[in-house]
């Protein structure tokens, strides 16, 4: 096993981000947040300056006091204003240059995907043709070095679809399609959350985009084009009609009859890092202890309690053990 | 029409003439006990009742924030459940946005305007009291049911779809829906009531370019006002048909979910100037007196006052920038929100002129004004920043965008409000406000309010999302969120102890004179508290700064102060042109009357049985509604026998 991929310092900053689509705006943050640290230092510290220098001290009765109307007032405004003005332009040009810059990818995109926002988890679509589309849940992989076509789609309510070190936030609207794309300069893995309010768990709404070098990226995609794994063992035999039973109306494993669209695909589920959108990591135990009841784990999700006996659920954990 | 035309010529009457007050303090004081109390329409009465609910709210919402910042001082705790948090970081919105920012500065313009103005009452005393006790209705409706524990659970903002019944099914939004349109009434005949106020009851000499700047700030917010609030009205009129008659006017498919952020945001972006541009008045109007110097730049100040509303409508679009708009609409609304900052600009360079040009008094309320211009610069360049679309795409939903929203909304409208509390409580009550236990509570409030609200841009850099109600560990964040929220206790204890000094000062606090400020408006010119007629005779002005002519020494001309106009036949007032304050008209002020009360009960009434589908309670309230017109409406012939009177107004 190679070393752990490269993952940003800061799991969701965007002081620095790691590809063409995110770059530009992260030159235009730091050259506004530059901008306006300025501002506020040279305001405050004419505020200071001028309350320190001009204050009358020891007054204690208003009444007698002088007033006058010295000149020179307005020159603060001109001047103000016309470096206000001049800052302002400069940075709306910029800004608009980096519209421009960030609009569309420079190549075609080697990879297109659909990603739909539910309640609180993410469906994901690779459509390459018949024979080649399959669908995951929660973490995308993309080939690192090319540019990724993104299309957004709503399933339920509004969720923003946000990797900060690679692209910013494109919302998902039931009814429409939105178009994002994005692009990781190298491999690693570059967290993203939910940023629009979407309900009680909107907390919990992670995402992985997990960039891999081309040839390990193709290898993941023919992985998962494959239908699941046929179980071998006796427990996990037993496990699969568990899941027949228990888990097919909702969840889907290709190639068999369990075939429900409500929740995430679950035919590769073994490959993934972590469940329930990034809430736990993906372990024996605590796939164990979501099945057996989610709504201690993520309360409002909308996966019910299923209280399998703990002989079944056994039985289960050996079916899905073989869905790697 | 010239002048006097139709109306007798009023007497004019020098200060001291014997039996002046008497007569006046007879026709213009309120009634003893509860039915006077409930039925007085004047207006220092119902700016102070504005003042003392809206602050009630402020603490009921600064509360919900302490106890949200508690759940948020380390990862993964579990004080709330996430729908608890929900409904406090909604109600939180709801309060500090609808039931206190805007209050408070319609309490404070309410209780000022006509002392400012030179007159006796606002020009629909009514409508006033009318506007104050929906508010309240209006507050109260909105919190029963999150004191049921089914308060609104969608955020201020009220995005759909989630807030369709399929997805939100409780009776948590259709309050929000009906609450929101009750307050709605209220906004918009208090608006009515600034605007003609403004145009007809300046005291004679008080032209349009004489009058404080607090009144700008307000005018300009009450025509936003009339002009936004329709379209938040309207929006949670159609949501409440979506949820409760089926229709489609937002749902997936045969609706648009985007509407209803159009129709959001065009209400909610003119709204934001509305509850800041009144504070940045107060600061415009109290700065200058401790600077001992007018305003630097009076008319800049003004014209970038109405320049932000106007500019104000055409930005709201910068609240959508991730929804998936298309390049050119992005680059027009970030233009447009990245050149409103210049109208803000005159004021801050505005304000910085006047304190290096003038010699400033270090009092508790300059403090606070002083310390607003800082904290305005903050909120405004992170404003800026996320002007920018692309830039938005990563700032926005986060913590960056709670900081800049608390740094204009508590920067620019608290502090400046606290500072005007210090600056007008002597007018107001009588007595000084501590200055010593003042000092202590603006530096409290300064360094609680810095310390909580600044590493929250860092927060957000840091891609914390907002409305999440517990994050894991190792992001990056948890050290950051434990220092946010220890700076949000000292913030608390900053304003416990204005409480304080409140509480001390209205009993114990140094008695005031009439203008212990030495300040140049109006307002100074009457006895602190002022009588219930304002002023005994109408002042007429021949400056911006009727109380600073002899001191300046800039003209001959002098407003006349204690020679005026006597107006005793009845409650009445002056009347005056519209851009030059000629005075044309006598107007009759209506009496104290219990209809504004009885016709606020009966809306709510009838919004209460709307949301509980009692539809015999709506009957009932619309039964009232008819009895409190009818009072309202009934002819006054108590001067009617004279020629020329004008109506009630």
């Amino acid at each position: 096993m190679a070393s752990a991929p490269f993952t940003p310092a800061s799991p969701m900053g965007f002081w620095q981000t790691f590809g063409p689509r995110a770059d530009p705006v992260t030159a235009l943050n730091w050259g506004f947040s530059a901008l306006s640290v300025a501002v506020v230092v040279i305001v405050t510290v004419l505020v200071v300056a001028g309350v320190v220098t001009r204050a009358q001290r020891g007054v204690t009765d208003m009444a007698g006091l002088a007033v006058s109307r010295p000149p020179g007032g307005m020159r603060w405004i001109y001047i103000g204003v016309a470096l206000t003005f001049v800052a302002l332009v400069a940075s709306l040009i910029w800004t608009v240059a980096v519209l421009a810059a960030v609009n569309s990818p420079a190549g075609r995109p080697a990879v297109t995907l659909e990603v739909t926002g539910h309640q609180w988890w993410w469906e994901v679509a690779y459509d390459g043709g018949p024979g080649e589309s399959f669908t995951t849940a929660n973490e995308i992989h993309i080939p690192a070095g090319a540019p990724v076509e993104v299309k957004l789609k709503g399933a339920d309510v509004i969720h923003s679809f946000w990797i900060p070190a690679l692209t910013g936030k494109t919302d998902t609207i039931p009814g429409r399609t939105n178009l994002a794309w994005l692009q990781a300069d190298r491999p690693g893995v570059y967290r993203g959350q939910c940023a629009e309010y979407c309900g009680e768990q909107h907390a919990h709404m992670a995402l992985y985009v997990k960039a891999d070098a081309p040839a390990d990226f193709e290898a993941w995609r023919q992985g998962q084009l494959k239908p699941g794994a046929v179980p071998a063992t006796p427990d996990a035999i037993a496990g699969q009609q568990v899941f027949f039973e228990r888990c097919g109306a909702c969840h889907t494993v290709r190639g068999t009859e369990a075939g429900g669209a409500v929740g995430p695909d679950l035919t590769h589920l073994m490959s993934r890092t972590t469940i329930a959108a990034g809430t736990l990591p993906n372990t024996v135990a605590n796939l164990s202890g979501w099945i057996e009841n989610p709504q201690a784990l993520k309360p409002g999700a909308k996966m019910p309690a299923t209280y399998v006996p703990p002989a079944q659920l056994a039985q289960l954990r050996a079916y899905l053990e073989t869905l790697r | 029409m010239s002048a006097w035309e139709d109306t007798r010529a009023p007497e004019t009457r020098r200060l001291g003439a014997p039996g002046l007050g008497r007569e006046l303090e007879e026709i213009w004081g309120e009634k003893p006990g509860l039915l006077g109390w409930i039925s007085s329409v004047d207006h220092k009465e119902i700016g102070k009742r504005y003042i003392v609910t809206a602050f009630a709210f402020l603490i009921l919402g600064g509360l919900e924030a302490f106890v949200m910042r508690l759940q948020l001082a380390g990862p993964e705790l579990r004080l709330l459940t996430p729908e608890a948090y929900d409904q406090l970081f909604t109600m939180h919105g709801v309060t500090m946005i609808f039931l206190y920012a805007a209050p408070i500065l319609s309490g404070f313009s309410n209780y000022l305007w006509p002392l400012l103005l030179g007159s006796r009452d606002m020009a629909f005393p009514r409508l006033n009291a009318l506007s104050y006790w929906i508010y309240i209705a209006a507050g109260l409706f909105l919190y029963a049911g999150f004191v049921v524990g089914r308060g609104p659970n969608d955020g201020w903002f009220n995005y759909v779809p989630y807030a369709d019944r399929a997805h939100d099914p409780g009776i948590n939004i259709d309050v929000y829906a009906l609450g929101l349109i009750l307050l709605g009434i209220s906004t918009t005949v208090g608006s009515a009531n600034f605007v003609v106020t403004f145009l007809r009851t300046r005291c004679p000499g008080m032209s349009v370019n004489r009058v404080p700047i607090l009144t700008w700030g307000t005018l300009t917010a009450s025509v936003g006002n009339l002009l936004a609030v329709p379209s938040v009205s309207l929006a949670f009129f159609l949501l409440w048909m979506d949820r409760q008659f089926g229709t489609h006017f937002f749902d997936t498919g045969q609706g648009q979910p985007l509407l209803w952020q159009h129709l959001f945001w065009m209400f909610g972006h003119p709204w934001v100037y509305a509850i800041v541009l009144p504070a940045m008045g107060m600061v415009s109007d109290g700065l200058p007196t401790f600077c001992r110097r007018p305003l630097v730049g009076y008319t800049p100040v003004a014209l970038a006052t109405v320049t932000t509303m106007a500019l104000g409508f055409g930005v709201w679009v910068h609240h959508m920038f991730a929804t998936g708009l298309p390049s050119l609409s992005l680059s027009f609304f970030s233009a447009a929100s990245i050149i409103i900052v210049i109208p803000s600009a005159v004021a801050v360079f505005a304000w910085t002129a006047t304190i290096w040009t003038g010699r400033p008094v270090i009092t508790t309320a300059f403090l606070f004004f002083a310390g607003m211009i800082v904290l305005f610069v903050i909120g405004g360049v992170s404003g800026f920043m996320t002007a920018s679309a692309p830039l938005d795409w990563q700032l926005t939903d986060t913590y960056f965008i709670v900081a800049h929203l608390h740094y204009v909304l508590i920067g620019i409208n608290v502090f400046p409000v606290v500072g005007g509390l210090y600056y007008w409580f002597p007018k107001i009550t009588g007595r000084m406000l501590d200055e010593r236990l003042g000092r202590w509570n603006f530096w409290t409030m300064f360094l609680g309010f810095n310390i909580a609200f600044l590493p929250m841009h860092l927060l957000g850099v840091l891609g914390m999302p907002r409305r999440i109600y517990t994050y894991p560990d190792g992001m990056g964040w948890s050290t950051t969120n434990l220092i946010v929220t220890l700076g949000s206790a000292l913030f608390a204890a900053g304003v416990l102890l204005l409480l304080v000094n409140v509480a001390v000062s209205l009993r114990r606090g140094a008695k005031a004179s009439d203008n212990p400020w030495a300040a140049p408006t109006l307002e100074w010119a009457t006895t602190s508290p002022p009588p219930p007629y304002n002023f005994a005779v109408i002042p007429s002005v021949a400056s911006r700064h009727p109380l600073w002519e002899a001191r300046l020494g800039e003209s001959d001309a002098r407003s006349r102060l204690d020679e005026g106009l006597l107006l005793d036949h009845g409650r009445e007032t002056i009347a005056t042109t519209p851009l030059d304050a000629e005075p044309n008209l006598i107007l009759e002020m209506p009496p104290d009357t219990p209809a504004p009360f009885l016709l606020a009960l009966g809306l709510a009434i009838i919004f209460s049985g709307a949301a509980g589908h009692w539809w015999w309670l709506v009957g009932l309230g619309a039964v009232l509604i008819i009895v409190a017109l009818l009072i309202w409406f009934w002819p006054n012939r108590t001067h009617a026998d004279e020629p020329g009177q004008a109506g009630h107004v």
